[in-house]
């Protein structure tokens, strides 16, 4: 394993995702509580609290190349029971935010199929765009 | 004296979620409140932006609080729990950001007036609970829906985070005490306040019907027969996607999931065609029928 460096870049990396998301990694101490209540940690290929560590150490891809904030649900049970009131939901946003600023789609709208569309409240369409279109 | 109540419909409660909207109506009027649809109301957006460094995503919810304040109310009910979240947590926002206000009144400059935090967004079982309050419920119910026993079902929006909850952000009662004067049995649902998947019903249907599954099968464990909501996309997850759930896990049993509004109107004494159950992927009335309440 190679030694861990945190780079000019890098830094730069994380301080974006604090300033879009008002919050300071650094705060986080690894107690584990937001990824114990998480009910998609199952889905994530990096669980919230892990998520927190590589953000830590400036690993600010790896985070946003995952499925995690894809898979994550805006719930905001990390945000309300973390013990040092970082809003981790705030910073699942910014990691979907870095993408879709760049015109990133992770929902295609002309790409759900017609039946599904039919069925689909406005709410639930209203609320995926906002989450996950640019 | 009826009372007009400014009231923030969205727009599910105008499409799938129509009976929720009319069944609400029926139960305001009981207690003499008519619900009074907001003048120009526009889409809250559903979700609450959560990022810090742009304002746009609250400039939605924002303009209805000003159009609040333009018909020269006070205060405004919701009955959908994502309007209610993404407006109180908007009007929060504001009131504790005067000068991110200043931005959205400015992106707002073609409106005749602007906004100054000034509106109260309140939920229909707050109103409920501490404006009519349960012993008047009690008293208008005219069929008490003992023999069922009913399993509240709260999710994220009407509860977290804890500056907008309408109750315990961890242990919430108001439905539960709300069902009691209804005359129904209640339960404590382990899982009533963790989310039903929200959004991810559109790419991740299979992530939905989990979530269903384990819902539905922790209400039934605990001895319900049904699942109230206050939310239409709760709703539309723990209902319709019952059909996926049963789909991916072969054990499940269906269990009707309704709007609390819906019971109140039920025990009120209102026929069965005004509580529109009709829309229903798991139908209710078959279970309401054999314990004799329709």
């Amino acid at each position: 394993m190679g030694v861990l460096k945190l780079t000019r870049e890098k830094v730069q990396n994380v301080d974006l995702i604090n300033r879009i998301s008002g919050q300071n990694v650094y705060d986080c101490y690894q107690c584990g509580r937001c990824t114990s209540g998480c009910p998609s940690a199952d889905e994530m290929d990096i669980v919230p609290s892990q998520t927190m560590k590589f953000l830590q150490i400036g690993e600010v891809d790896r985070v946003v190349e995952s499925n995690t904030p894809w898979v994550c649900l805006a719930c905001l049970i990390c945000s309300v029971r973390c013990p040092k009131g970082i809003d981790i939901a705030a910073i699942m946003e910014a990691l979907r935010l870095v993408k879709l600023r760049n015109n990133y789609d992770f929902v295609h709208p002309n790409r759900i199929p017609q039946e599904d569309l039919e069925e689909l409240p406005p709410i639930a369409l209203v609320s995926a765009f906002r989450k996950m279109t640019p | 004296m009826t009372v007009k109540i400014p009231y923030y419909p969205g727009c599910t409660l105008k499409a799938t979620a129509k009976n929720f909207e009319d069944t609400a109506r029926l139960v305001a009027g009981v207690f003499d409140y008519e619900l009074d649809d907001l003048y120009r109301w526009n889409c809250c957006g559903a979700v609450y932006g959560l990022s810090e460094d742009n304002v746009m995503h609250k400039v939605a919810p924002v303009r209805n609080l000003l159009r609040v304040k333009e018909v020269g109310e006070k205060r405004v009910l919701t009955l959908c729990s994502m309007c209610f979240n993404t407006l109180k947590r908007a009007n929060y926002y504001v009131r504790k950001n005067k000068d991110k206000l200043e931005v959205i009144n400015a992106i707002m400059y073609l409106e005749n007036t602007t906004y100054d935090g000034s509106v109260e967004v309140i939920h229909l079982l707050e109103l409920l609970r501490d404006e009519i309050g349960f012993d008047k419920v009690k008293k208008a119910v005219k069929k008490p829906l003992s023999g069922i026993t009913v399993a509240s079902y709260y999710g994220c929006l009407l509860l977290r985070p804890n500056e907008i909850a309408i109750d315990n952000m961890e242990q919430p009662t108001v439905m539960e005490d709300l069902m009691e004067a209804l005359g129904a049995s209640v339960i404590d649902l382990n899982v009533k306040t963790e989310c039903c998947g929200a959004y991810q019903t559109v790419p991740r249907k299979d992530l939905v019907a989990d979530r269903t599954n384990l819902i539905v099968e922790e209400a039934r464990k605990a001895g319900a027969d049904l699942i109230i909501t206050s939310c239409p996309l709760c709703h539309f997850n723990l209902d319709r996607r019952q059909k996926e759930a049963k789909e991916r896990h072969p054990d499940f049993h269906p269990m009707p999931i309704l709007y609390f509004t819906q019971l109140m109107a039920l025990a009120f004494g209102f026929e069965e065609e005004k509580l529109g159950f009709k829309p229903h992927y798991v139908d209710p009335r078959p279970l309401l029928k054999e314990r004799g309440l329709l």
